[in-house]
């Protein structure tokens, strides 16, 4: 069927060509011997051949240029009134006897243009009396046709400013208005074509129709090379005009490409005066033209324009340009909900591209593109479209490449929201996007001393977030990454040190889990990310902190370093981790506050170690609890010291459980606590709460429960015992705190005599 | 009904970017009257966006964070309830509860809250209840492998204290409730 119709074309095709030539030669023969009536006869029946309905736009258009060629040479012959002797003004109105309306149409048009340039008439009164017989044809395709011939022939003959058709009664103003109207018609008969034929035709109708939109939108390039329409002209008529019709019209193919066209051919600077007038004509067209795409084109066009020079800048904002773009388009994401990710996605690139061009300096505008971004992407479950990724990783590189620095790209608080929406792969794509752009760009800013202390402090907690987005599922490449940032971090000096040494370390440290948790050694290969590697840099990683000096962090982060090759079995790495530690401890933590906590550190650390040979737990062990017995303050070293009780005690089937040992401990806190209390009768007369002794109370009670045979119902009671002496002591001081403890131990007593069973026992041995 | 927001050790920025974004859209101002916090923030940072949540905030000190002048251990009465909160690196050995027992003996309190482990735990016995909220944001821990971000929220209401964690578990937030309910404070024993 299709091929018939095709073949049914060609042949009407060639059949109204032949007409067309029949009817020219016969023309050429009536011009050659001058006979005007022989001439309008045969050029009428010529022209009757685009009366054809037959045709489809594409073969239509090949029929008008053949008798728009012969037309040129009938004008040429109207022209010279000396040949057929016919005043223009007689012309024109002797070709309004051809019979039927299109020829004449087309003849009124070809003399009209002879009329005009003979300045027998004011431009102004012919292009407005042939624009409005026009309307004769109301036939979409050849109605557009003939208003098409009427543009062309037009063209340079407005009454335009400094041209030779402006005057008294012929201004540009009228120039306007007759192409204006002549834009209207066109596009009210395009957009009537879809509506011609049956459902199943549409699609190609829509095709054919697509092929004649230059014949409409070539109106509006006309009006954009019109000298007389300036600013003012285009705010005031052309565009209100204009935008009427596209709205009106209620066609989205029509709205789209009109839309785009207006954005392409008209100058940026309208465009920026004029933002709100064509943003707000945006809502108001049909849901189903894609506005987004129209959009992004506007952006990316004004994103040139702010990039061809730095004086149009203060235009935009002036015109609060930003402003006005992104409330536009968080409309239109709010309107149309069924948008697709990756179309949101590239208006907020548009945007965003935008931004960086013309407000580099507004980080705060680039936040918010970024947050509107994820806002979006939150409420999309997952992003899948392979698109829509790489719109995403378009959008987060932007800012990395304009600021080319990373720490300026990280203090955009959006910027790792925008990075949690990306699946693993892209994260991985981004990651190496983010090293590379620090690699690239290796001189980091030197200006820290410059900086804002509080600025500074923002700008470096933004970089250890950073190393945790930077994730890498191969060992070896995650290796590579914490180094690469490690030597980003080194060159930037000790100033920065304490904020990014502990994300490296954490991110190294993670990695070591990693591989624990991958099983079995690859016999024979060369394996390049091991843990015991990774100890190693670990080592030198916190080693780094000595420049800054920062011991308390860098005993800290050995210990966890410690713990991390305990579970790996690493003894001799876990022995050099401490041995670390105490270094720090011993020789650069001074303060006293400082100390406690770092010895509690030590000793909670150590009592969870079971890689440890016995002799080296025993040194370890020693000098933990030597140092504790040092603290500065009694009641500090009293509790460091129970504290430590608790290493040689631990509760695993093969922990060490040495009852002499913890007693001995617990002995030596008892010793401190009394000294403490003497200490403090001379002192001030009368003796400390009774706290500590309760303390260690509890301490007797819990390695009692857990079955030391060298803590014995009677020693306990003994203790409670001196708890009391103490409290009814005249030197004492009332203290409520310790009375609610010491209960509260007592009750606990309680609790567990009334147990019953073997605990109930134990407990009852305990005589109150 | 008084609602406690109890979380801690979030690491932020040292082993972890921020709050899991399903955590922080829950977490919306007004609805909180007080929060509790184990400590280990570790950033100012933090800490302004806690009180922005609700402005009473007790923070107690973790062995990371940058204020060093949060206190060792706090203690503090809403309603009925007497609650302690200490991060827990002092208490040895870490995550032993009956050295958190002892702790909460030692303070008075009903309900210890304290962190460190970044264990989810709630645990009932004699003396009380001890809570531990876990880390919010999933920080790595020497002490707990695979930590899932988790925070408690406490609904106390006269004696009863109903206790909500929620744990992010594979990319979804997962609610379990326990009651507990306060005996009238009395040394006689059962009969």
């Amino acid at each position: 069927m299709m091929i018939n119709e095709a073949e049914d074309e060609e042949k009407w095709l060639a059949e109204g060509i032949a007409g067309i030539q029949h009817n020219a030669f016969y023309m050429h023969r009536a011009l050659d011997s001058n006979n005007l009536r022989e001439a309008l006869k045969y050029s009428a029946q010529m022209l009757s051949e685009l009366r054809t309905s037959k045709l489809s736009p594409h073969k239509y258009y090949d029929l008008y240029m053949r008798a728009f060629d012969e037309l040129r040479k009938l004008e040429i012959f109207f022209k010279d009134e000396g040949k057929h002797g016919v005043s223009v003004v007689d012309l024109y109105e002797l070709v309004q006897h051809a019979g039927n309306i299109l020829p004449r149409l087309y003849l009124l048009c070809t003399v009209g243009s002879v009329y005009i340039k003979s300045k027998e008439a004011p431009a102004k009164e012919v292009l407005k009396d042939l624009v409005e017989m026009c309307h004769a044809v109301q036939h979409p395709l050849r109605g557009l046709f003939v208003r098409s011939y009427l543009a062309q022939i037009s063209r340079d003959k407005l009454p335009d400013i400094g041209s030779e058709y402006e005057g008294d009664d012929g201004t540009v103003m009228d120039a306007v208005e007759f192409v204006l109207q002549n834009f209207t018609e066109m596009n009210k008969l395009w957009v009537r074509m879809q509506h011609q034929g049956p459902g199943r035709v549409r699609e190609k109708q829509e095709k054919e129709r697509n092929e004649l939109r230059d014949l409409v939108g070539k109106n509006l390039h006309v009006l954009s090379q019109i000298e007389g329409v300036d600013l003012e002209m285009y705010k005031e008529t052309v565009l209100p005009r204009v935008l009427e019709q596209v709205v009106n019209c209620k066609d989205d193919l029509s709205q789209y490409y009109l839309m785009d066209c207006i954005i392409q051919v008209f100058p940026d600077e309208y465009h920026l005066q004029t933002l709100e007038t064509l943003l707000g004509a945006c809502p108001q067209l049909q849901p189903t033209v894609d506005i987004k795409t129209v959009l992004s084109r506007l952006m990316d066009r004004l994103s040139n324009y702010a990039a061809s020079s730095a004086d149009v800048l203060p235009e935009f904002l002036q015109v609060e340009a930003f402003g006005k773009l992104s409330n536009a388009i968080g409309k239109v994401i709010e309107t149309q909900v069924d948008m697709p990710a990756v179309g949101a996605i590239t208006l907020y690139v548009s945007l965003l591209t935008f931004t960086l061009r013309v407000h580099p300096d507004r980080l705060d505008y680039v936040d918010l593109v970024l947050g509107a971004c994820v806002k979006k992407l939150s409420n999309i479950p997952k992003l899948d479209d392979s698109r829509a990724t790489k719109q995403v990783v378009a959008l987060l590189s932007a800012p990395l490449e304009k600021y080319n620095d990373i720490v300026t790209a990280l203090t955009l608080s959006n910027y790792p929201r925008v990075m949690d929406h990306l699946d693993n792969g892209t994260n991985k794509v981004m990651a190496m996007v983010i090293i590379q752009s620090i690699m690239k760009n290796n001189t980091c800013i030197s200006t820290a001393d410059k900086l804002d202390e509080d600025d500074f402090k923002d700008e470096q907690n933004s970089v250890a977030r950073l190393i945790h987005m930077l994730y890498n599922n191969e060992p070896e490449e995650m290796l590579k990454i914490i180094c690469t940032v490690r030597k980003h971090t080194m060159a930037g000096g000790p100033k920065r040190l304490p904020f990014t040494v502990p994300s490296l370390v954490f991110s190294a440290l993670r990695l070591v889990r990693q591989l624990q948790g991958q099983e079995g050694d690859i016999v024979g290969e060369e394996v390049p990310a091991t843990p015991k590697k990774i100890f190693q840099l670990l080592t030198q990683i916190i080693e780094d902190l000595s420049t800054v000096p920062s011991p308390e962090l860098a005993l800290r982060l050995s210990l966890q370093c410690a713990e991390a090759a305990n579970d790996g079995d690493l003894e001799h790495v876990a022995y050099e981790f401490f041995t670390q530690a105490f270094v720090l401890y011993e020789e650069e933590i001074a303060d006293s506050k400082a100390q406690v906590t770092a010895i509690h550190l030590i000793v909670g650390t150590l009592q969870r170690m079971n890689v440890f040979g016995v002799e080296n737990r025993d040194t370890l062990t020693h000098k933990a609890t030597g140092y504790s017995a040092r603290l500065l303050k009694k009641p500090d070293q009293c509790r460091a010291v129970y504290a430590c009780s608790h290493l040689f005690w631990v509760d695993d089937q093969d922990g060490v459980k040495d009852g002499e040992r913890v007693l001995l401990c617990l002995k030596r806190a008892l010793r401190i606590a009394n000294a403490a209390q003497q200490m403090a009768n001379v002192a001030r007369g009368s003796s400390g709460p009774v706290t500590l002794f309760v303390e260690i109370l509890n301490k007797y009670l819990y390695f009692f429960e857990k079955g030391n045979q060298q803590i014995t119902g009677a020693a306990i009671q003994g203790l409670i015992e001196l708890i009391n002496t103490e409290k009814q002591s005249d030197s004492a001081t009332p203290d409520s705190a310790s009375d609610a403890f010491l209960a509260s131990t007592m009750r606990y007593i309680q609790f567990q005599r009334q147990k019953g069973g073997i605990m109930g026992e134990k407990f009852e041995s305990i005589k109150l | 009904m008084v609602l406690v927001l109890a979380l801690g050790d979030l690491h932020i920025p040292h082993r972890a970017a921020d709050l899991p974004p399903k955590f922080k859209s829950m977490l919306v101002p007004g609805k909180i009257q007080h929060i509790i916090c184990t400590g280990n923030l570790c950033i100012k940072e933090v800490q302004d966006y806690l009180k922005s949540l609700c402005p009473d905030l007790h923070i107690a000190r973790g062995e990371y964070d940058e204020e060093t002048r949060y206190p060792e251990t706090k203690t503090l009465t809403i309603g009925q309830f007497k609650l302690g909160l200490c991060h827990g690196h002092q208490v040895i050995p870490w995550g032993d509860l009956d050295s958190l027992a002892m702790l909460q003996r030692q303070l008075d309190v009903d309900i210890l809250v304290t962190g460190h482990t970044h264990q989810f735990t709630a645990y009932k016995h004699e003396g009380g209840v001890v809570i531990n909220p876990g880390s919010a944001t999933g920080a790595y821990s020497s002490i707990t492998y695979d930590v899932n971000p988790s925070f408690v929220l406490m609904d106390i209401d006269g004696l009863r204290v109903v206790v909500y964690v929620y744990e992010l578990i594979d990319g979804e937030v997962k609610v379990d409730k326990i009651d507990f309910k306060k005996t009238t404070a009395t040394t006689h024993s059962a009969h």
